[in-house]
């Protein structure tokens, strides 16, 4: 500890030299650092899923709808104990350019399958009450505006015409993964406007234990399959699952970009560190003769180096952490719940490790064996 | 009186490692720069190509996607009466009335991700609407048969696709009877049957699109206006070029950020890198420049010198960057299009212009970060760099 003034002494002399340095690790982090955000976001929306809900799509593709009629025999399957539905409805506010997500549900069995929709007791009566009222994400709030009470007007793209909807209650989710920026309606009154066409996109089921999960979904299966519309029932971690995987190769670009990242600055702070050392060779010639020893030495230049990445590491790691959650970044809804985990900040901080090993290591070997006559000789 | 160059290309190699760490640094923010670039270019290549300027695909009105449409046989034989419609070698209308439907697939390399490939039903005609459409290996499926062609990008990704395979979709089985290109759009990544075959299976007696050449291209216009005007049907009519390329406008704006975003906080680094080894240069060489400053050098020679000399490691770099982003040119990947919530495969595009960007981009992070180091040179008080 005594020698922390030398080490801090040596950073001071370069100051641009080293502020830089630090700079550049801590944009090379804070890149990392959301890249990965991006994979684990990812990752968190595929394992998203009560372990007692299974889905039941249609087993032609999630385009095409299921019977209405399919609810009262779903309720009739041994273990299920709730059973509701939802429909995309795929509505566009505005200009269109701002997406999120709406669909139609069951109202009273959607929100009692969903205890991570949290709202206000009062709320909920008054958006259960009023069929033709909708359910919204606090994010849509701030977003475009919207004001509890408000009515707004969503224009139909796959169920034509202009829907108006009462905004009676706003939500806000425990688990980040369902997003707060979702509008959800009532589906007894979507049915009633395109027809009575009794038609729902997917069933959500509640089963009584999860170890029964593979046994009721075969029996759901079964059930429909000689019928016109077989169903596909999984539990509702792969349905999300099912969306993640849509996204393709993105996890091994986003790690690909992240490694080139890291790469590059370890290039910049190596140099940086090489320089350095190479202009106080004639110094460490100096503090040798004192009687400084080569491990004494040796560690002098690993800790400035330390100094720099650790430093870099902080700044970037918290910036990253502080900006995503300050500006309550979720990707345009497409990554709900993006939030730079531990896990990330623990590994970015064991880059930072790998970075000072990696620039510190040439200089400081180079400091402790360096012959000290023939250093001294360049001292003028 | 100018430096001669040759001064700074070889104050160059006198430092070899730090000037090719800065260099590599340089390339890599290049070849991230350029590849990332290339992603993008590919994917909008591979829609903007999907579409014709001569052909005309009508959706119902307000529909945003072939998928969120639906139109009745009427307003298909309505169309195909149209005066606008061109008409074939055999004198019947160019049009093709369409089944859209996703069908889900697992991967041939991980049966857990599944896909929503797209299956398109379309009339025999299409195969000449769609002129960019090309059959390279097997017959045409019949009409009448429950056959399928399948796109070239979908044969490598997905089982059972081969020519003679049955794939099982839609609670029937299809034979595969040929393979197709369509010069990289799109459309490599569909299935085509008959419309009248998959209409049953999927969703009833609905097309989703209709799409038809237009007798002249360049009344695009006035057919649009005749269609939707007239009272007997409620459509939107989309140049079909035009429609492609807007689907694929969300991904495209994402992945265009992305490239931004990452390249410049990267580039950032990147140029502190070269503002370090220029500095570290400079006082390593106070004298050699007090020299030249004696014998005659203005201060403006020198700081354009050590301009160049920054501007020669970028683009030493530059050229690096470029060689490490060729080797992706070609290679294939895929993501879902969430405009129209289908599969669909592409290929990174390393274009020449791109490379040219990428090499400007490099000379720019070297002049940007030697800018202040060769001031300093310029600046520097002979006498006491002297002593």
């Amino acid at each position: 500890m005594k020698y922390l003034p030398l080490v801090l002494a040596n950073l001071g002399r370069h100051k641009l030299r080293t502020a830089l340095t630090i700079l550049s690790v801590a944009l090379a982090l804070f890149l990392f650092a959301s890249l990965r955000t991006v994979v684990t976001t990812l990752a968190a929306t595929a394992q998203f899923g009560g372990a007692r809900r299974l889905v039941a799509t249609n087993a032609t593709g999630i385009v095409f709808p299921l019977p209405l009629a399919y609810a009262n025999r779903l309720k009739a399957v041994p273990g299920v104990e709730g059973v509701s539905w939802a429909n995309w409805f795929g509505g566009r506010y505005g200009d269109g350019k701002r997406f999120f997500a709406n669909f139609a549900v069951d109202p009273e069995s959607y929100l009692a399958m969903y205890p991570e929709i949290v709202i206000p007791p009062d709320q909920k009566e008054a958006f259960l009450r009023d069929r033709s009222s909708a359910l919204i994400g606090k994010r849509l709030l701030s977003q475009f505006g919207w004001k509890l009470g408000q009515n707004v007007t969503l224009q139909g793209t796959i169920f034509p015409g202009d829907w108006t909807f009462t905004i009676r209650a706003v939500y806000t989710p425990t688990d980040p993964v369902i997003g707060d920026d979702v509008l959800l309606f009532h589906h007894a009154m979507f049915d009633e406007r395109i027809g009575r066409a009794g038609i729902a996109g997917w069933y959500i089921v509640q089963i009584d234990n999860p170890d029964h999960a593979p046994a009721i979904a075969k029996a759901i299966d079964d059930l429909f399959r000689n019928s016109s519309a077989p169903t596909k029932t999984g539990t509702e971690r792969e349905f999300q699952a099912s969306f993640a995987t849509m996204w393709g190769n993105v996890s091994l670009l986003m790690g690909t970009i992240g490694l080139a990242v890291v790469f590059a600055i370890l290039l910049v702070t190596a140099n940086a560190m090489m320089m350095s050392a190479r202009e106080r060779t004639g110094e460490v010639a100096v503090l040798k003769t004192i009687g400084f020893s080569d491990r004494k030495l040796f560690a002098l230049v690993m800790v400035e180096a330390g100094v720099l990445a650790l430093t870099g590491a902080a700044i970037g790691l918290g910036g990253a952490k502080l900006l995503y959650q300050a500006t309550n970044f979720n990707g345009m809804g497409f990554l709900p719940g993006f939030n730079v985990t531990a896990a990330t900040l623990l590994l970015g901080g064991a880059v930072a490790v790998a970075l000072m090993l990696a620039s510190g290591l040439v200089p400081a070997v180079r400091a402790a064996r360096l012959p000290v006559v023939e250093a001294l000789r360049h001292v003028e | 009186m100018k430096v001669p160059i040759l001064y700074n290309v070889r104050s160059v190699l006198q430092r070899p490692v730090s000037t090719a760490l800065t260099a590599l640094g340089v390339g890599l923010v290049v070849a991230v720069f350029i590849g990332m670039l290339a992603l993008a270019n590919g994917f909008r290549v591979a829609l903007a190509r999907t579409g014709s300027d001569a052909n005309v695909l009508v959706l119902r009105r307000g529909a945003d996607s072939e998928l969120s449409s639906g139109l009745g046989r009427d307003v298909a034989s309505m169309i195909a009466a149209s005066p606008h419609v061109a008409n074939g070698a055999d004198g019947r209308p160019l049009v093709s009335p369409e089944v859209y439907v996703l069908v889900p697939f697992a991967k041939v390399f991980d049966t857990t991700q599944v896909a929503n490939v797209v299956a398109r039903g379309v009339s025999d005609q299409a195969w000449t609407v769609r002129s960019n459409v090309k059959v390279v290996a097997g017959q045409r499926p019949a009409s009448g048969r429950a056959e399928i062609c399948v796109g070239q990008r979908l044969t490598t990704r997905f089982p059972h696709t081969g020519i003679g395979a049955t794939l099982r979709f839609a609670g029937r089985d299809w034979t595969v009877t040929c393979h197709f290109t369509a010069a990289g759009s799109a459309f490599e990544s569909e299935i085509w049957g008959e419309n009248e075959q998959f209409m049953p299976v999927f969703r009833g007696q609905f097309f989703q699109s209709i799409t038809f050449r237009l007798k002249d291209p360049a009344a695009f216009d006035e057919a649009r206006r005749a269609l939707e005007g007239d009272r007997r049907m409620t459509v939107d009519a989309h140049r079909e070029s035009e429609f492609y390329a807007q689907q694929s406008q969300l991904l495209g704006v994402i992945l265009g950020y992305l490239a931004f975003g990452i390249t410049s906080i990267m580039a950032v680094g990147a140029v502190f890198g070269a503002v370090n080894t220029m500095y570290a240069a400079i006082a390593a060489r106070g004298p050699e420049i007090a020299v030249l400053l004696t014998i005659g050098f203005k201060p403006l020679s020198i700081l354009t010198s050590f301009l160049v000399e920054s501007a020669i490691i970028a683009a030493v770099g530059g050229v690096v960057g470029c060689l490490l982003a060729l080797p992706i040119n070609g290679i294939v990947t895929s993501t879902t299009n969430w405009a129209s919530f289908s599969e669909i495969a592409f290929s990174f595009r390393v274009t020449p212009l791109l490379l040219f960007w990428g090499l400007v981009f490099a000379v720019v992070m070297g002049v940007v970060g030697g800018f202040f180091p060769a001031l300093r040179a310029a600046r520097l008080q002979v006498v006491q760099a002297l002593r």
